[in-house]
């Protein structure tokens, strides 16, 4: 249900850069959003539809890359990747991971005019 | 292949369902496709466009899509260490007594530290009315449709609450074991509460959660004769998502295990106070690092 937040706060972001750098719309979107960042992918474009509605991202295409989960395993000084957070190491079957990137949720790149 | 979750039955379970969630998400993407607006500019990079067709540029931002949400919560966490304050952001499931070990709480510190509490619910002030019977001010938010609290939401009811210096507020957050894992309120830490009452499974059903969560309460443990809740095996999933999460187990009711849980925040607190401009001997007065 926060796939509506996350857009609200989306369109924020979009509004400052718009007038920090002078643009008056935005045309194409690129998000980078890990497959551990807990986000409903069809939840968020649902909600963008609605958010974006009489803004400046209005009709604006929503592009996502979906990064995988990779984390740090202790026992095997190495990087693995893991589909969830729970996940034990694929290599050694330990649980000692540190998740190092696949949560995050950016805003990558524009296409504005 | 090894199996890559826990080994019970539901795990696997979950990881066809986040299967069949990307392949659905791909689909939608295409049935959601507004190329017929973008016909001019293609697929590809928009760098390539001709100047003088369009006005259309590149912009890269590399921004947190909640990077105004922290911000926010950059701004809270400021005042809260002029203010030489404890800040816990407490989160659970509905149902988890979260109020009630709240309650119990506020009764065994409020005569020995300055305690405050926003409390977070969707609806009703009955959360901020049994806080407030305990004597301890308290400020209800009501999210109406929203189903976390924000940091802004939060620096607002500051205004309001005006809490004390050196003090500790607890905010206790939507019951929802979901959103709140996202927003970061600028608090110290995020304490997940469980009651025994729920599934020992919770932490690896809700990841996310425990993964953010500094410490896990275990609450309602009086109720663990009558209940199968395996208290290691509960223990042993939230390390799995969180290796460095600390675990206590208490009841508010019978009492068992509170003494752990208020020597933990006598100590969170006494090192909050450490460095604290107020709290530096007056022989040694030093200029404040705003």
């Amino acid at each position: 249900m926060h796939e509506m937040s996350l857009c609200e706060g989306l369109l924020q972001v979009l509004e400052t850069e718009a007038q920090k750098q002078g643009f008056q719309r935005v045309k194409q979107i690129w998000l980078e959003v890990g497959e551990l960042a807990g986000v409903e992918i069809d939840a968020l474009r649902f909600s963008f539809d609605v958010v974006i509605r009489g803004s400046l991202a209005e009709q604006a295409r929503l592009n996502i890359e979906r990064p995988p989960g990779k984390a740090w395993c202790m026992h095997c000084s190495t990087t693995v990747t893991v589909r969830q957070r729970f996940d034990a190491c694929p290599d050694c079957g330990s649980y000692q991971l540190q998740v190092t990137s696949g949560d995050q949720m950016k805003i990558k790149e524009l296409e504005v005019e | 292949m090894m199996c890559t979750v826990c080994g019970c039955g539901e795990g696997e379970t979950r990881i066809e369902g986040h299967e069949h969630e990307h392949g659905h998400a791909h689909s939608h993407d295409h049935d959601h496709d507004h190329s017929h607006e973008h016909l001019d500019y293609g697929q590809g990079p928009a760098r390539a466009h001709a100047p003088g067709m369009s006005q259309a540029r590149m912009v890269q931002i590399e921004q947190d899509i909640l990077g105004k949400n922290d911000e926010y919560a950059d701004a809270n966490r400021r005042r809260f260490a002029e203010r030489g304050m404890l800040v816990l952001n407490m989160v659970s499931s509905p149902g988890s007594g979260k109020t009630t070990l709240l309650t119990a709480t506020l009764d065994a510190l409020k005569n020995e530290i300055p305690l405050s509490v926003i409390e977070g619910d969707q609806q009703t002030l009955n959360d901020a009315e049994r806080i407030r019977a305990t004597g301890v001010p308290a400020l209800q938010i009501n999210t109406g449709k929203g189903c976390h609290l924000d940091a802004h939401q939060v620096g607002h009811a500051l205004d309001h609450l005006a809490p004390v210096e050196r003090s500790i507020l607890f905010i206790e957050n939507v019951g929802n074991l979901v959103c709140p894992a996202a927003f970061d309120l600028g608090e110290a830490h995020k304490i997940a509460i469980l009651s025994v009452t729920e599934g020992e499974d919770k932490p690896i059903k809700y990841p996310d959660m425990f993964a953010a969560a500094d410490l896990m309460l275990l609450s309602k443990i009086d109720l663990l004769p009558h209940l199968d809740f395996d208290l290691d095996r509960c223990i042993d999933y939230a390390r799995r998502v969180n290796s460095g999460i600390q675990v206590l187990a208490v009841s508010a009711r019978s009492g068992e295990g509170m003494e752990n849980w208020l020597q933990w925040l006598r100590l969170e607190h006494q090192s909050r106070l450490l460095g604290h401009a107020s709290s530096t001997t007056r022989d040694t007065p030093r200029q404040e690092i705003a």
